[in-house]
């Protein structure tokens, strides 16, 4: 249902939703499939199996995808006081496979489309290679500066779940509430304007949405989790992404393989994983995700050891 | 003679790897004229974020005709051979017979005509790129690659008229002889001539390809903003060459930075500002850290900079109110009660926890304060404290400030200053260039830091390998060589410092097997030997003669670096004297006789000689200046009189001299020659107990 009063590519509007709008609207004329979120919890964009898995297939294979993605990271929890860190926020995430030749330009494009005029920004790639220890991932790329500030990972993925990518992906993933602290001259993440409608008729900033879940979910990370209950999940879900692998059903173990990443990321968070246990935990993370890559790429067809 | 233009644009090329990239190219362009025979006046190349460009000057348009000969098989060689070699010359080839060494051999004379360089330019650079050195190289797309960027145009010309196709992939194609300018301020394509031409567009369309221009006009520009302000640019040659290298068209503006967030200490305003955003600093005329920051933006906008001022003293402000955060926060508890958190941080699996680390160079203290003139209870309390920065916010956001932090920690929680410099200054030296601590605390916990790493990381066997140093093992001993020398440090390193440090890990790890082990002693002479190595880089690169240290080194048991090169000191004094040079050569005599005896009769002379034998004036003389002399260097060397050492040396010049001009040491009668052979021994050993002679490079 349209809305009466506001277009979402009202240039003007600034609004955190409207961007999302925006970006969506862009990538979907670029011929991108508009995804939803995954409904697992992740602690980026990347993990969502139609970056990761999808990066992987057939070397004629087409894959063009854009989505929102929530993403958690329990150790960047400030229980709500810090202005720039929160535990939970929000990714867009684009891949694109092959890598079209003009994606920088294309790229760009959505930036103008957001409203950052090039004209009066400065906008820069600044080299920042990527990896991902836990999804046995690699990529070169930059990340993409608009007057010092980042806005965006830029991304050539070359290897996914220890294999080479082929065709090569391209991913892009903005960062949504700096984008719009930008787009908005906001200084405080909780202050920014969520959805455009004035206070009065009940217009709501982050801080009315997320402020009381980024308190809760702080005492909850770093406080309140169960060590030992998350230890046994973690078990758990590493017992079952190995028994979905022996059955080679590549989707449901992968999901397994999130679940104990975000285990291992919340135990990371209560501070209990010594150095040399983070490798071992890294490890068997990365054990599943790569597990999850072979039987993608089997029940793609494709040739693997 | 032809000019050669080559331009490789591609998206952005980091700006650390551009300098190695621009003398790749051209080293690699130049190289393959060279193999194909093919001179040129200059060769030049350039980089920017967008473009590796190369320009070569004075290269003929033809190839050389060359001639060349070839040797065949030996005349009378089976037909087969001869026949082989025949049917591998062209057609028209000339064929002679030669004589060389004692056989007659075939040859022929091939003469290889010269093509048009314009013809093999293309596969030239095509083999360049494909080998291209670059540190990371990607592929994109389908099949692209690699480069270290996609890589989307090449310009190549030879001059004005011809282009030459690069086809790297059928059936994809490159404008050959057009280029586009800066990304936002002129995206068209234009066709570029030759470099003149190339160069006068790309300025116009907001591109200067040379890098030093860049950088000029970045410290030009800068200047003038600091000047209108009354302040100056804080020099940074580092940070100017990454910016030059991030901008095809820089554009300088000056930025403020908040009132409040000054109080932040200079370090942390520069790291934020330096590694993180890629600012300049701005000083006052004190040489203070001043509220002003410069940024190079590279592009032009319509409002004169304003946004993107806005823009960056946002971005600055959030990360600085982030450090205000930690700078307050931190300081809320004391290092001392932070000290315990460090059993949590492991330092290494089989070495231990952060603490354990700490509890070990505190302990080291007991056997290093003195020699560093440092009161052991200071460098204790420091050693507890050293690592105690490390789970503090601010470290945690910028790693680059452990020590700094833990010295502005350890002076608000009121340690001495002794103590909090010693805390600041122990991770240095961290390079060959990096500042070397002088005061005494600050010594003593730098050394104590490293022995214990190195003592620990060789002792479970985790020594440095070819280009492998994962630990930084190779610094670290660099570290205490120049600590020790550039101090003066009187310090056994082996007896004393090794062996205490051994212990210690031993005791904390239970790797004692026995009662009492001698588990340190392969480990100290492990060690030592890869310190002799160190020393060997260290003094070369400092342009000293390492063969008159390696004599010292030699005559092992040395573990005293100052005395070691006390010793080598007065040895390179006196081998520049007459005397020295003599006696040297006297000993090459002496060492090269007893060799070449030695080894025709398959025996050893080291017995003492038979006084009884001697026979010849020259011989009684020399034994007899030998039995005064010997035991005065002996005395002069263990009293560290190492200069008189050598002069005593010299008495021993005439003699030795005189027994070589006057005695035949291989004489007919064999009692006699054994003899001789035996004083020639001892003059050798003689001289050995001073220094090993035979170490010395002519």
């Amino acid at each position: 249902m349209p809305s009466a009063s506001k277009d979402a590519n009202d240039a003007k509007d600034t609004s955190f939703q409207s961007l999302i709008l925006k970006l969506q609207t862009f990538w979907a004329d670029q011929g991108c499939v508009l995804l939803q979120p995954y409904d697992l919890e992740v602690g980026a964009g990347t993990f969502h199996p139609a970056t990761t898995l999808r990066s992987l297939g057939l070397s004629d294979d087409i894959w063009k995808c854009a989505y929102v993605q929530p993403s958690r990271r329990p150790t960047d929890g400030r229980y709500g006081d810090n202005p720039n860190r929160l535990q939970h926020y929000y990714q867009f995430q684009v891949l694109i496979k092959p890598s079209p030749d003009d994606i920088q330009d294309t790229y760009l494009r959505s930036l103008y489309a957001l409203g950052i005029d090039k004209n009066q920004h400065d906008i820069r790639f600044v080299e920042d290679d990527w990896e991902s220890p836990t999804l046995g991932a690699s990529g070169l790329g930059w990340e993409v500066w608009c007057d010092g500030m980042e806005v965006t990972q830029f991304t050539y993925f070359q290897q996914v779940g220890g294999y080479e990518c082929n065709p090569v992906p391209v991913e892009l993933t903005y960062g949504l509430e700096r984008l719009a602290m930008y787009v908005q001259g906001v200084e405080n993440v909780f202050d920014l304007d969520w959805d455009g409608v004035p206070e009065a008729d009940g217009g709501k900033t982050y801080r009315d949405i997320f402020h009381q879940a980024e308190v809760e979910y702080s005492k909850y990370n770093f406080e309140l989790a169960d060590t030992d209950i998350l230890t046994r999940h973690f078990a758990d879900a590493e017992k079952e992404g190995n028994a979905l692998l022996e059955a080679g059903l590549a989707l449901p173990a992968y999901d397994q393989c999130l679940k104990a990443s975000h285990l291992f990321n919340l135990l990371d968070a209560r501070g209990t994983i010594s150095v040399t246990e983070r490798a071992a935990y890294i490890g068997r993370v990365r054990a599943l995700a790569r597990g999850s890559a072979r039987q993608w790429l089997r029940s793609q067809g494709a040739e693997v050891d | 003679m032809t000019e050669l233009l080559l331009e490789m644009l591609s998206e952005e090329i980091p700006a650390r790897m551009q300098a190695r990239a621009v003398e790749d190219l051209k080293r690699l362009v130049t190289e393959a004229l060279n193999r194909e025979d093919l001179t040129f006046e200059c060769a030049k190349a350039y980089a920017t974020p967008r473009r590796l460009v190369l320009v070569v000057d004075g290269i003929p348009e033809t190839q050389p005709d060359v001639s060349e000969e070839r040797r065949g098989p030996q005349v009378g060689a089976p037909e087969k051979a001869v026949d082989g070699f025949k049917n591998s010359l062209p057609a028209d080839a000339e064929i002679e017979q030669r004589e060389d060494k004692g056989n007659t051999y075939y040859f022929a004379i091939v003469e290889k005509k010269g093509i048009q360089v314009e013809l093999l330019l293309g596969q030239l650079i095509i083999d360049i790129i494909r080998r291209f050195p670059w540190p990371k190289s990607m592929n994109w797309g389908v099949d692209h690659g690699p480069w270290i960027r996609p890589l989307h145009n090449i310009v190549c010309r030879f001059g004005p008229t011809a282009s030459i196709a690069i086809t790297l992939e059928p059936g994809r194609g490159f404008r050959t002889t057009e280029t586009t300018g800066h990304k936002f301020l002129s995206p068209d394509w234009f066709e570029v001539k030759d470099f003149a031409d190339y160069k006068k567009k790309l300025e116009k369309a907001k591109v200067i390809i040379d890098p030093a221009k860049r950088r000029e006009i970045i410290l030009k520009e800068a200047g003038k903003l600091c000047g209108k302000v009354g302040l100056v640019l804080k020099d940074d040659p580092e940070l100017l060459d990454e910016i030059a290298g991030l901008v095809e068209w820089p554009v300088v503006l000056m930025g403020t930075i908040d009132d409040d967030l000054m109080y932040l200490p200079p370090e942390v305003l520069t790291t934020a500002m330096r590694h993180h955003q890629k600012y300049f600093a701005c000083l006052d005329k004190g040489g203070n850290l001043a509220n002003r920051f410069i940024v190079v933006a590279n592009t032009e906008t319509t409002d004169g900079g304003k946004q993107v001022i806005a823009g960056n003293e946002r971005v600055l402000r959030a990360r600085l109110a982030d450090a205000r955060f930690f700078w307050d926060q931190d300081r809320k508890q004391t290092l001392e009660s932070r000290t315990n958190g460090l059993a949590g941080r492991v330092f290494h699996a089989r070495l231990g926890s952060v603490l354990d680390k700490s509890k070990r160079i505190e302990a080291l203290a007991a056997f290093v304060a003195e020699a560093c003139g440092a009161d052991a209870k200071q460098v204790k309390r420091a050693a507890r404290l050293c690592k105690a920065d490390h789970s503090t916010g601010m470290v945690g956001e910028f790693p680059e400030l452990q020590g700094v932090m833990g010295r502005y920690y350890a002076l608000s929680d009121g340690e001495p200053p002794e103590v909090a410099d010693a805390i600041a200054e122990h991770y240095a030296p961290r390079g060959p260039n990096d500042a070397c601590p002088e005061k005494p605390v600050s010594i003593a916990l730098a050394l104590n830091d490293k022995i214990d790493s190195l003592v620990g990381f060789f002792a479970i066997g985790e020594k440095p390998t070819g280009s492998k140093d994962p630990f930084a093992l190779r610094r670290a001993a660099l570290g205490v060589i120049r600590l020790i020398l550039q101090n003066k440090l009187r310090l056994p390193l082996a007896a004393t410092v090794f062996k205490a440090a051994y212990r210690l890990h031993e005791k904390q790890r239970g790797w004692e097997k026995e009662e009492e082990t001698e588990g340190w002693l392969p480990v100290s002479s492990d060690l030592m030997a890869f310190f002799a190595d160190r020393l060997k880089v260290y003094l070369r690169e400092r342009g000293v003669r390492y063969d008159h240290v390696d004599a010292v080194f030699a005559l092992g048991g040395e573990d005293d670096l100052v005395r070691l090169m006390a010793r080598a000191d007065a040895l390179s004094e006196f081998l520049a004297t007459e005397d020295g040079e003599n006696l040297l050569t006297a000993y090459s005599r002496a060492a090269n006789i007893l060799k070449i005896e030695e080894k025709k009769d398959g025996r050893s002379y080291a017995k003492a000689p038979d006084p009884t034998l001697y026979c010849d004036g020259e011989e009684k003389v020399l034994v007899t200046a030998m039995a005064s002399v010997v035991p005065e260097i002996d005395s002069a060397v263990s009293d560290e009189r190492f200069s008189e050492s050598m002069a005593l040396l010299a008495a021993l010049r005439k003699p030795v001299d005189d027994f070589f001009d006057a005695v035949t040491v291989n004489v007919d009668d064999p009692a006699l020659r054994e003899n001789r052979l035996k004083l020639l021994n001892k003059i050798r050993s003689a001289l050995d107990d001073v220094a090993d002679f035979s170490r010395i490079e002519g």
